[in-house]
């Protein structure tokens, strides 16, 4: 079974390419336009691996990091967020709200699908 | 289909960021003060930013880095919003669009000086003066790290400790491990030294330390990139060693890595609250599905046959006398009703998001025209069908410029007529009926109905001296060919004319009233059906033929008692509550040459305030219908505005209410002008 991804993102653009990359790469992917409807979904489903952007409306990304970290169904599931440029505060933020790891934009197809398999490990 | 082109995608949702980030920027003319709004327009151009640079629009992203940074400034307390600022950012707007549509365009002269706009409206501070291209593509794991790397393969002992919350941030060290192990010839050994008593023990944190030998080719680079998202939190010592010496290297840094587990202090140093609660921001960004209107369409045509052949159903069903048959019957009636209203609902978008665009017209107009003016908008929730929204909306830019060009006076001339120097224009839209009442309303001079005469006279609409009603001699304004050269400026000469304004109205199936007080302002209010496809009729009979009519016209039904026929004969009135109503009779107006019914009925329909009666054989019952349009042999026909399927497979014709109504009230005129 391969593994199910849930994207996060504001936007529709970025949530489609996300998707394709990774539907490409053999993913399944369920997308998320904001932080609280990622929260939701991610409570609701199973997912192996959550990719979020973290400026959002509703709720931002960080904020569901910690709610998700706090719930033990959440505890080690690998969360990448994408971050616009190399912001070394908002990374260590994310960071300490319980990301896995980061992607800076822009990013292509490539560079995410081997961030997910580096999280998922294969 | 919804398209699969990133770009595509990227430029709608470009459009809507646009939307969002003017209609934020306005709000903040406002209240400069709103953090809200200010965290909303940050945010709408931090996303335009981070999508454009995705999307190869590398212009545009390096250009909105500028904007986003001075919002960012101000979304941190350290410049004010100023009324400067947030006129730099509308004017950079524009000059956004055009990155978006013409991306290969040679911006460079606009991009620098509408930054140095920016940078003067934020002190100085928030940009570095010229134009930054964003970094290019490339992943903070690089992917493909330079091959530095020795061709022959290099040995290096890495001894690490990962945080003890690694696991629960979703670091798993077996994925770490493996991908050392890609990287070549690699020992692993775990330090186990560490793992307190079961007692203290935490389930979910790691206390297990590494030591590996790894000889690879790929060089140290390598090694970093495998703990890139760890690397900041973590024990790391990577020491290269001469392939030999390897083993005997071992000892000496495997004591470091010993050392007592990392604190965990960092996890929850910050609870990180102050932008974690961010408030909704009106509902802006509720979860939505994008749809091809054509998808709606085809789905609302099936919808359609869906109900006629229900009512086919409903009809066998209630000849027979089988109860079960009847029951499917009913629950299918009441599925495909439920069905219908979904579907209905499905189409309708709120008119805010019409009037939303108007905002920005108008304080453009403002600027041009050198008058105050002041746009109020009501009822933006009304909900109208999305066709009706989209065609309506060149008409209604229309409607505001001419207000605003020809209506308002400028300030100095309203403060001389005792009127408050900012004009009002009132864009509000109601829900009536079947119907959605859009108005447009100012309080400027009004229509000068000498000069509309005098215009309609030379240019031959008229004949000089001619009769005519108040009504019609306003709706001249709409007549082709009424806007003559003098009236046109720069403002309302563009797009759409007030012909083409009444002409989109009326393929609508809507009409224009237009009020006018001189002096005091006008108003013209648009009627339009708020959904063009299924609608609930009234199903009659005239001679042998069926006939629906709209059942969001008709105000009540009576029976024409064969006295008040015979005594109106001539002088088709009928006193209802003593007013007189004027009424045809259906039968005599489609020539059916068959004897009215003994028991004729009444329909009496409306317009608004124009009321008409009609006279019918026989009122057979509400009937839910598919407007069918006519062939296009059938164009010009004005009585019937389309045609339906009858449930048993007949057709019955779709009276045209608005028409009937002039029919009558011109009936009407006529009788009162002969005495």
């Amino acid at each position: 079974m391969s593994a199910h991804i849930l994207t996060v993102d504001d936007s529709a653009s970025i949530r489609m390419t996300t998707k394709i990359a990774l539907t490409g790469a053999g993913y399944q992917v369920t997308e998320a336009v904001d932080g609280l409807d990622g929260l939701n979904k991610a409570k609701a489903g199973r997912f192996d691996l959550i990719v979020t952007d973290l400026n959002m409306p509703n709720m931002n990304g960080l904020s569901m990091i910690e709610a998700l970290r706090k719930s033990a169904a959440h505890m080690g599931v690998p969360i990448i967020f994408l971050t616009t440029e190399s912001d070394a505060e908002m990374k260590a933020r994310a960071k300490a709200a319980g990301a896995t790891g980061w992607i800076t934009k822009p990013f292509d197809a490539e560079q995410l699908v081997k961030i997910a398999r580096k999280v998922l490990g294969k | 289909m919804t398209s699969l082109d990133p770009i595509q995608v990227f430029r709608t949702e470009a459009a809507e960021l646009f939307e969002q980030i003017e209609s934020g920027l306005l709000d903040l003319l406002n209240d400069l003060s709103d953090q809200d709004t200010i965290d909303a327009v940050f945010r709408g151009l931090h996303t335009l930013k981070g999508s454009g640079a995705m999307f190869g629009f590398e212009a545009l992203a390096a250009f909105t880095h500028h904007c986003e940074t001075a919002f960012d400034r101000v979304r941190k307390g350290q410049v004010p919003a100023t009324d400067e600022l947030v006129a730099a950012v509308l004017d950079a707007q524009d000059h956004m669009k055009a990155l978006v549509s013409t991306p290969q365009g040679d911006h460079e002269d606009a991009s620098n000086r509408l930054l140095a706009a920016l940078h003067a409206a934020v002190g100085g501070a928030a940009t570095t003066g010229h134009v930054v291209t964003p970094p290019l593509p490339q992943a903070s794991a690089q992917a493909a790290a330079p091959a530095s790397a020795p061709a022959k393969g290099q040995a290096f002992h890495i001894a690490f400790r990962l945080p003890a919350n690694a696991m629960i941030n979703g670091t798993n060290p077996l994925g770490l491990l493996d991908e050392l192990r890609e990287l070549g010839e690699c020992t692993v050994k775990a330090d186990l030294s560490t793992i307190p008593g079961l007692g203290s023990l935490e389930p979910t944190d790691l206390y297990i330390g590494w030591s590996v030998d790894l000889v690879t080719e790929q060089g140290r680079d390598a090694i970093d990139d495998v703990f890139i998202f760890v690397m900041d939190d973590m024990d790391i010592k990577v020491t290269e060693v001469a392939p030999v010496e390897a083993k005997a290297a071992e000892a000496a840094p495997a004591a470091k890595a010993a050392s007592p587990a990392p604190e965990a202090t960092l996890q929850k140093a910050e609870p990180a609250k102050a932008p974690g609660n961010e408030p909704k921001h009106g509902g802006k960004q509720a979860e939505n599905v994008r749809v091809p209107a054509e998808r709606l369409d085809e789905l609302m045509d099936r919808v359609g046959e869906l109900v006629i052949a229900q009512s086919r159903l409903s009809q066998l069903a209630g000849s027979s006398a089988d109860l079960h048959l009847r029951a499917v019957s009913e629950d299918v009636e009441r599925l495909s009703g439920e069905l219908r209203d979904t579907m209905m609902v499905l189409r309708m978008v709120p008119v805010g998001s019409l009037f939303g665009r108007f905002r920005r017209l108008v304080h453009d107009l403002a600027r041009e025209t050198g008058k105050v003016i002041e746009l109020e908008t009501e009822g933006e929730t009304t909900e109208v069908d999305k066709t009706v929204i989209e065609r309506l909306a060149d008409p209604l830019v229309h409607l505001v410029r001419n207000s605003i060009d020809h209506g308002l006076e400028p300030p100095d001339e309203r403060v001389a007529a005792g009127k408050d120097k900012t004009g009002r224009v009132i864009l509000s839209a109601r829900q009536s009926g079947g119907e959605v009442i859009i108005t447009i309303k100012d309080d400027g001079r009004g229509i000068n109905r000498d000069r509309v005469r005098a215009k309609a006279e030379s240019s031959g609409l008229i004949q000089p001296g001619q009769m005519l009603t108040d009504q019609e001699l306003l709706q001249l304004i709409f007549q082709p060919g009424f806007s003559t050269a003098a009236q046109v400026t720069n403002l309302s000469g563009r797009g759409v004319g007030m012909d083409v304004v009444k002409k989109t109205v009326e393929a609508l199936r809507g009409v224009i009233d237009v009020r006018s007080e001189n002096g005091r302002g006008s108003e013209i209010s648009l009627r339009i059906p708020l959904t063009l496809a299924i609608i609930d009729g009234l199903l009659v009979r005239v001679g042998a033929g069926s006939y629906v009519i709209p059942l969001s016209a008709v105000e009540e039904c009576l029976e024409l008692s064969l006295e008040d026929d015979l005594r109106s004969r001539g002088r088709s009135f009928i006193s209802l509550r003593d007013n007189l109503v004027p009424f045809l009779r259906l039968r005599e107006l489609f020539e059916t040459g068959t004897p009215p019914d003994r028991y004729q009925k009444m329909v009496v329909i409306s317009t608004g305030d124009a009321r008409v009666g009609l006279v019918v054989d026989q009122i057979i019952g509400d009937h839910q219908t598919v407007i069918k349009s006519m062939s296009k042999l059938h164009h010009d026909v004005v009585t019937f505005s389309g045609a339906t399927i009858l449930g048993d497979g007949g057709v019955a014709l779709i009276l045209d209410v608005t028409h009937l109504v002039a029919v009558g009230q011109y009936q009407e005129a006529h009788l009162r002008a002969a005495g």
